[in-house]
């Protein structure tokens, strides 16, 4: 040691190389997909497709689309596939188009960016939010109680009903949906941290920490905070898929953002109405739909095995 | 027990107290005014103000809301803005068709669920378990309105087996009410099905993992015997709080399920209530189911008692 302090030229390792830094990060990488794949393969199989809808709704412009809300009633309900020729020039539409000849391929592509727009904004506003609300109510026993009881009666309440009635009321509009399906959903992650909390309060380490003069707010963000990450990222992954679902739920009612825009829900409405002669109308956009949200709720349950083995067992 | 059910119904006062006034706060506060749109879009202002003290809205929030609580807690639910039916009324009419398809949809998912998640458990990662799984996460994935286009499309307008939509009362004709039921239960209960599928299979596999069960098969016990005296008898508590749970999920689901099937129920009172802008019926509606859901809730708890006869209250 004391050479070493000494002559630190003479006994300091090599400086690695920025390729060979490259390189171990990519070994590790390797090494950690390699294991990740043989454990938990159905994990990287929804990563993949939810990349895919990703990079689909942030491409949407380049990937061939047309004008996802120009109308063509005389091409209304195009089979997938057929050609449609306007004004000379003529394209395939791939997914056919609906009642008032809009393309639906272009519909659906660009449809991915209210999905996951919704979905991860409200992912993220519930993790935040839980994360805060749920650190207080566990640690502090007067929060707890009221902050608890306001939770009880907007859970009791059918999260649905309660997302259309506050976006119909204010009017529909991306920020407007994404704060009535976070108000809905968010006690439920509250619930998850603080039951994590009350638990890693009691730990030793905490008392540890409280005992040699550690503050609160110390304690609460450096020993107990860390505990709750698990199960709050595994809580939001599944959060995510619902607000999906939701979000779908609402612009089917018509109570969700601008039916202009285009969105999974709203096209599987209109396509109702032509269900009997065109199914694409609907069947594409669902297919799409239930697609993500398959891919995103086996990111969360395989997430849950990994992260938490005790989650795993006592919610399947 | 007397007094455990006594408390517990004391102490889900609060919750309901809450209740009304987050579902008061959430119509009132958020915007929009009653009075105007009573009025109509051209009224004249002095109109709007008539109105608006007509139906007591000239008075600070906080008297209204008192107003408001006193009104609920003596049984009066106001009455709707567009029809002038009471809203007490209202809900009676609708509440049949919902109740019917809520409990035609447990017909349909617990004798379903419950075997399905018992046989995943007992063939733990095998094929068989693996494919219930896939089908539970499919399930628990396919929006209902999007599995009642499809089973409309297959079932209704393919071949024809079941009508599209639409609703016949049971006193009138109860072959029909059933026949026009099947299709809705069936699209609502696909994802009550995922859920208690998943739920099963994990208290089941938890519970086979126990001393007793090996003790059980030690000494000869059919398998059959094993699997549901010993091992779903334990695992029914956890299985029981998730239908409980699920109750509030289907009320949610419901809404959509009658939309999509043209069923005239609570659901889709709401619905159209929120269109039109009929605020104490909204208010109405809503406050029963979410007094239905605290209801369940109480029983759930209770409920518990029957199942594990450890548990005294």
């Amino acid at each position: 040691m004391q050479q070493d302090t000494q002559t630190p030229q003479t006994y300091a390792p090599d400086r690695p190389s920025v390729m060979e830094k490259a390189a171990s990060i990519w070994q590790t990488t390797k090494y950690k997909y390699r294991w990740t794949w043989r454990r938990h393969p159905m994990l990287i199989v929804g990563m993949a497709v939810l990349i895919f809808m990703g990079l689909m709704a942030i491409l949407a412009p380049i990937l061939f689309t047309m004008d996802p809300t120009a109308v063509d009633p005389p091409n209304r309900l195009a089979e997938p596939g057929s050609v449609i020729t306007d004004e000379g020039v003529s394209h395939r539409a791939w997914f056919g188009t609906d009642f008032v000849g809009r393309d639906v391929y272009s519909r659906v592509v660009y449809g991915a960016r209210i999905s996951l727009a919704v979905g991860f904004a409200v992912g993220a506003l519930t993790a935040i939010s839980a994360a805060v609300l749920g650190l207080l109510a566990g640690y502090f026993g007067v929060v707890d109680l009221i902050l608890m009881r306001i939770m009880d009666a907007i859970m009791s309440i059918p999260n649905i009903l309660l997302a259309i009635a506050l976006v119909s009321i204010v009017g529909g509009s991306v920020p407007i949906v994404i704060f009535a399906i976070w108000f809905v959903v968010f006690p439920r992650a509250v619930r998850v941290v603080r039951s994590s909390v009350l638990s890693l309060r009691e730990e030793v380490y905490v008392e540890a920490a409280r005992a040699i003069g550690a503050k609160t707010p110390r304690i609460l963000i450096k020993h107990v905070f860390p505990g709750t990450v698990a199960p709050l990222i595994v809580t939001a992954t599944l959060i995510v898929a619902g607000a999906i679902l939701t979000e779908a739920i609402l612009s089917f009612l018509g109570a969700g953002i601008d039916p202009e825009t285009p969105a999974w829900g709203s096209m599987m409405a209109d396509g109702r109405r032509t269900i009997s002669q065109a199914i694409w109308v609907v069947g594409i956009p669902g297919g799409f739909l239930t697609l993500t949200v398959l891919a995103i709720n086996t990111i969360g349950d395989n997430l849950r095995d990994m992260l938490d083995p005790k989650l795993s067992r006592s919610e399947g | 027990m007397q007094r455990y059910v006594i408390q517990r119904v004391i102490a889900s006062i609060p919750v309901l107290f809450i209740l009304a006034v987050v579902i008061f706060a959430v119509l009132r506060i958020s915007g929009g005014d009653p009075a105007a749109i009573i009025a109509g879009k051209d009224a004249p202002q002095w109109q709007i103000e008539a109105i608006r003290k007509d139906l007591g809205l000239d008075k600070p929030i906080i008297s209204q809301l008192g107003i408001y609580l006193k009104d609920v807690l003596s049984g009066d639910l106001g009455q709707s803005i567009n029809s002038k039916i009471p809203v007490i009324k209202l809900i009676k009419q609708r509440v049949v068709p919902t109740l019917s398809l809520a409990i035609m949809t447990e017909l349909l998912t617990l004798p379903i669920s419950i075997p399905l998640g018992v046989l995943a458990a007992w063939k733990a990662n095998t094929w068989i378990d693996r494919t219930i799984m896939v089908f539970s996460s499919l399930g628990f994935s396919i929006p209902i309105f999007f599995l009642g286009f499809l089973l409309i499309k297959a079932f209704a307008l393919e071949i024809n087996l079941f009508p599209a939509a639409g609703y016949t009362a049971p006193t009138e004709d109860f072959g029909a009410f059933v026949h026009k039921l099947i299709l809705p239960s069936f699209a609502t209960a696909v994802i009550f099905w995922a859920f208690l599928v998943r739920m099963t299979r994990a208290t089941m596999i938890e519970v086979l993992r126990e001393d007793y069960i090996r003790t059980a098969r030690a000494k000869g016990l059919a398998e059959a015997s094993v699997l549901i005296r010993h091992a779903l008898k334990n695992a029914a508590l956890p299985i029981v709080t998730v239908i409980g749970w699920g109750i509030a999920e289907l009320f949610a689901g419901l809404v959509v399920t009658e939309q999509v099937f043209a069923i005239p129920g609570m659901g889709r009172l709401i619905v159209d209530s929120i269109v039109r802008r009929d605020y104490p019926v909204i208010q109405g509606a809503m406050l029963v189911i979410a007094v239905l859901q605290v209801v369940v809730n109480l029983l759930t708890d209770l409920s518990y008692a029957v199942f594990d006869p450890r548990i005294k209250y």
